[in-house]
C-alpha cells in the first residue's frame, strides 16, 4: 500500500478523480451510473477507461466535461480535480458554469465515437475550427482559419489547404475524425478525453487514427483519457487501464501487467472473450461471460459482478469490496484476490 | 501553399454569396420565379407609372366591362379599370404578406429557440403556444385589430401574433432535434457558451423548415388581410388590395369572374414563385444538397 502511495505522488497528475459518484434520479429510481470511481491521470500519459456498455465509462467522461444531461443527471459527490496549466487547481465537480466553459476546449477536449454527426453539417470545417479558437483566445477569424489550416496538417489531413474550406459531408469518417482531432487540439489542451473515437470506423483508418494520436502525444505531452470496450485498442494505445463494472472500478493496472495477469474474475472474463490465433486453431469455443450487466437502477447486493462470477460465494454478497492492492500500481476489488495474491507470494 | 490560399480564406463569405446567387438562377424554374417576384414587386413599386388608369375612378358607364384592349382586366362593379388596381393591390398585399412574414418569424423564432432550449421555460412557452392557437385564426386577429384600432400597421401586427405559434411549433420541434445532435454537445465540449450554441448552431439548421412555413405565411397573410378588411377591421374596402378586390368580386363570380380571377391569379403568382425561390434557397443554403445541384 505505501509503495503504492509513493509512486503516486511522485506522478505529475493533471487530472485526479476522486470517489466520484454520478447518479441520475428519474421517475424509476435512482441510477448509481457512476459510484466511487477514483482514477489518476498523470501528464503524457495514456489511460483507458474499459468496460461494457452501462459500465459508467461513458458517464463518467460526461461528468469530467461537466456534459451531463441535467437535471436528471448529477454529482452527488467526490471531487474531479484538474491541475491547469498555470498550475492551478480547480475541482470541476465544484466548478461554475463560466468556469466550465473556460476549461472546456481549452484545458480539457473531447472526442466523440461519431465523426459522422459530430460536426455542424452546415459550416466549413474551418469555421468550426476557427470558432473553437476564437472562442478561447480571441483574435480575428482570419488569424484562426489560417491557424485551423495548420491544425488540419498537423493531423496530417492532405490538402489542408483545400480541405479548411470543405464541409463535413465532402469528407471520409477518418478524415471527419482526424478534424475531431484537429477541434480538439485547436487550444492545445492538457488533456484530451476520447470517447470510443474509433469505434464507428474501419480497422485500417482505426489504426491510423491511433498512430496519429500517439504521434500527437509524444509532440505536445498531452494526457489523454481513452473511453472504450475494445481491448485491443487498449493494448495499442494505452500506458495504464482501469477496468469499471456497472459504475465501480473493478481493476486497474498498466497495460501489460492487466494483459498479462489479470486478477478481477471479470477481467479475466473480458480477456478470455478475445478470440486468439491459438484458439481459433484448436477450435475451442469463445468464453463468454454468462448474464449480462446489471441494471443500474437495481444493483446486485455486495459485489456487483458476483451473480456473474465463477469463485462467486456468500461471502461476496455480505459487503462491497474494497479495491485491494495486488502488486505495486495494481488493483482489484475482489475478496478472492487476497487469498490468490497470497498463494503467489508464498509460491514464489 | 499557405499564403496563396488565405485570400480566399478571408474572403470566403463574400464568394461564398455570390457562389449562392450563382447556384440559385442557374435552375430553370428558380430563375423564373425570381423574375415573376421582381417583376411584381417593380409593378407595385413602380404603380402610378405603369397604371392605365386611377384605380379609385368610379365610372358607372364602363362597369363590369370584360376584358379588352381598353380595360386588359375589364373592370369591375363600379367600373374601376382591374388592371390598374392588381398593380396598386401588389403594393399593400405584397407589403403585408412580408412585413407579416417577418414579424411572426422573429416572435416565432424567439418563442420556439426558448422553449426548445430551456426545459423550463418550455413549459410556460409552449402553454402560451396551445392557448393561442386554441383560438380559431381570423377570430384572434379580429380581437387583436378591434382592440389596437384598426389600420393597416395593426393588421400587420395583429397577423404577425396571430401566426408566430406556428412557427414556434416548428421551431421548437426541431430545436429538439437538433440539440440532441452529436455536433451540439461537441460544440459544447469546445467551451461554446449556450447563447452562441443556438443562435449560431441551431438557428443555422432550422432555415429549411423556416423557408417553407414563412412561404406559407406570406400566403395566408394575403388571404387573411382580405378577409379582416372585408369584415371591416381591416383597410377600408375601397382601397385596392389583392384580397380585398376577391371578396368585392365574389358576389359577380357567375357573370364576371375577372374581377376575381385576375387578383387571384397575382395571389397565385407570387405565392408560387416565391415558394419556389424558397425552395431553391434551401437547397443551396445546404451545402450537402448543393452538391447535387
Amino acid at each position: 500500500m505505501h509503495d503504492t502511495m509513493q509512486t503516486q505522488s511522485e506522478r505529475d497528475v493533471v487530472l485526479s478523480v476522486q470517489g466520484l459518484k454520478t447518479w441520475f434520479h428519474s421517475r424509476d429510481g435512482v441510477a448509481k451510473s457512476v459510484d466511487g470511481v477514483t482514477f489518476d491521470l498523470a501528464r503524457g500519459e495514456t489511460l483507458a477507461i474499459v468496460g461494457e456498455s452501462g459500465s459508467g465509462k461513458s458517464v463518467t467522461s460526461l461528468s469530467i466535461m461537466g456534459l451531463l444531461a441535467k437535471p436528471a443527471g448529477r454529482i452527488e459527490a467526490g471531487k474531479i480535480l484538474l491541475r491547469d496549466r498555470k498550475g492551478q487547481e480547480h475541482d470541476l465537480a465544484q466548478a461554475s458554469a463560466a468556469t466550465m466553459r473556460r476549461i472546456r476546449g481549452a484545458e480539457i477536449a473531447m472526442i466523440f465515437q461519431e465523426p459522422m454527426t459530430s460536426l455542424n453539417p452546415l459550416y466549413t470545417v474551418g469555421d468550426q475550427i476557427a470558432e473553437a479558437i476564437v472562442q478561447h483566445e480571441g483574435g480575428t477569424k482570419a488569424a484562426a482559419l489560417r491557424r485551423a489550416q495548420a491544425l488540419l496538417e498537423r493531423v496530417e489531413i492532405p490538402a489542408a489547404a483545400r480541405r479548411v474550406n470543405e464541409y463535413p459531408h465532402q469528407m471520409s469518417g477518418g478524415m471527419r475524425q482526424r478534424v475531431m482531432i484537429a477541434l480538439a487540439l485547436a487550444c492545445n489542451p492538457s488533456v484530451l478525453i476520447a470517447d470510443e473515437p474509433t469505434t464507428a470506423l474501419d480497422v485500417t483508418v482505426q489504426a491510423q487514427i491511433l498512430d496519429l494520436l500517439r504521434r500527437l502525444q509524444a509532440e505536445s505531452g498531452m494526457s489523454i483519457l481513452f473511453v472504450t470496450h475494445n481491448l485491443g485498442v487498449v493494448a495499442e494505445i494505452a500506458h495504464r487501464v482501469v477496468v469499471m463494472y456497472a459504475g465501480r472500478v473493478v481493476e486497474d493496472a498498466g497495460v501489460n501487467d492487466l494483459f498479462d495477469r489479470p486478477t478481477h474474475p471479470y477481467t479475466q472474463g473480458l480477456l478470455s472473450c478475445i478470440p486468439t490465433a491459438a484458439l481459433l486453431a484448436s477450435r475451442q469455443r469463445l468464453a463468454p461471460i454468462p448474464g449480462n450487466v446489471p441494471s443500474v437502477t437495481a444493483l446486485p447486493a455486495g459485489c456487483t459482478f458476483a451473480p456473474r462470477c465463477p469463485l462467486a460465494s456468500a461471502q461476496c454478497t455480505a459487503a462491497v469490496p474494497e479495491l485491494i492492492p495486488v502488486r505495486p500500481a495494481h488493483h482489484a476489488r475482489c475478496i478472492k484476490v487476497l487469498a490468490s495474491a497470497d498463494a503467489e507470494v508464498s509460491h514464489a | 501553399m499557405a499564403i496563396a490560399s488565405s485570400p480566399s480564406v478571408v474572403s470566403g463569405s463574400s464568394s461564398d454569396r455570390w457562389q449562392i446567387l450563382r447556384l440559385l438562377v442557374t435552375r430553370k424554374t428558380v430563375l423564373i420565379s425570381l423574375i415573376v417576384l421582381i417583376v411584381l414587386v417593380g409593378a407595385a413599386a413602380l404603380a402610378p407609372w405603369i397604371a392605365p388608369f386611377d384605380p379609385y375612378k368610379l365610372s358607372i358607364m364602363n362597369r363590369l366591362k370584360a376584358p379588352g384592349s381598353l380595360h386588359w382586366f375589364g373592370t369591375d362593379d363600379f367600373g374601376r379599370d382591374v388592371f390598374s388596381r392588381v398593380i396598386y393591390g401588389g403594393r399593400l398585399s405584397l407589403t403585408v404578406g412580408f412585413m407579416v412574414v417577418v414579424l411572426s418569424s422573429a416572435l416565432g423564432i424567439l418563442l420556439g429557440l426558448v422553449a426548445g432550449f430551456f426545459r423550463g421555460a418550455d413549459k410556460v412557452v409552449s402553454r402560451l403556444i396551445d392557448a393561442m392557437m386554441a383560438f380559431p385564426d381570423i377570430l384572434l386577429a379580429i380581437s387583436l385589430v378591434a382592440a389596437l384600432g384598426p389600420s393597416l400597421s395593426n393588421v400587420i401586427i395583429a397577423l404577425g401574433i396571430v401566426y408566430a405559434p406556428r412557427l414556434a411549433r416548428i421551431v421548437r420541434a426541431s430545436t429538439l432535434v437538433i440539440r440532441e445532435l452529436p455536433f451540439v454537445e461537441a460544440a459544447r465540449a469546445l467551451g461554446v457558451p449556450t447563447r452562441r450554441i443556438v443562435t449560431v448552431h441551431v438557428l443555422r439548421n432550422l432555415m429549411s423548415p423556416l423557408l417553407v412555413q414563412g412561404t406559407f405565411t406570406f400566403a395566408y397573410a394575403i388571404l387573411a388581410e382580405a378577409g379582416l378588411s372585408f369584415l371591416g377591421v381591416g383597410v377600408s374596402p375601397d382601397i385596392p388590395t389583392w384580397g380585398t378586390m376577391i371578396n368585392g368580386g365574389q358576389q359577380y363570380m357567375g357573370t364576371a369572374d375577372w374581377i376575381m380571377v385576375f387578383p387571384g391569379i397575382a395571389i397565385v403568382l407570387a405565392v408560387m414563385s416565391l415558394q419556389l425561390v424558397g425552395d431553391g434557397l434551401r437547397d443551396v443554403l445546404d451545402p450537402r444538397l448543393r452538391k447535387e445541384l
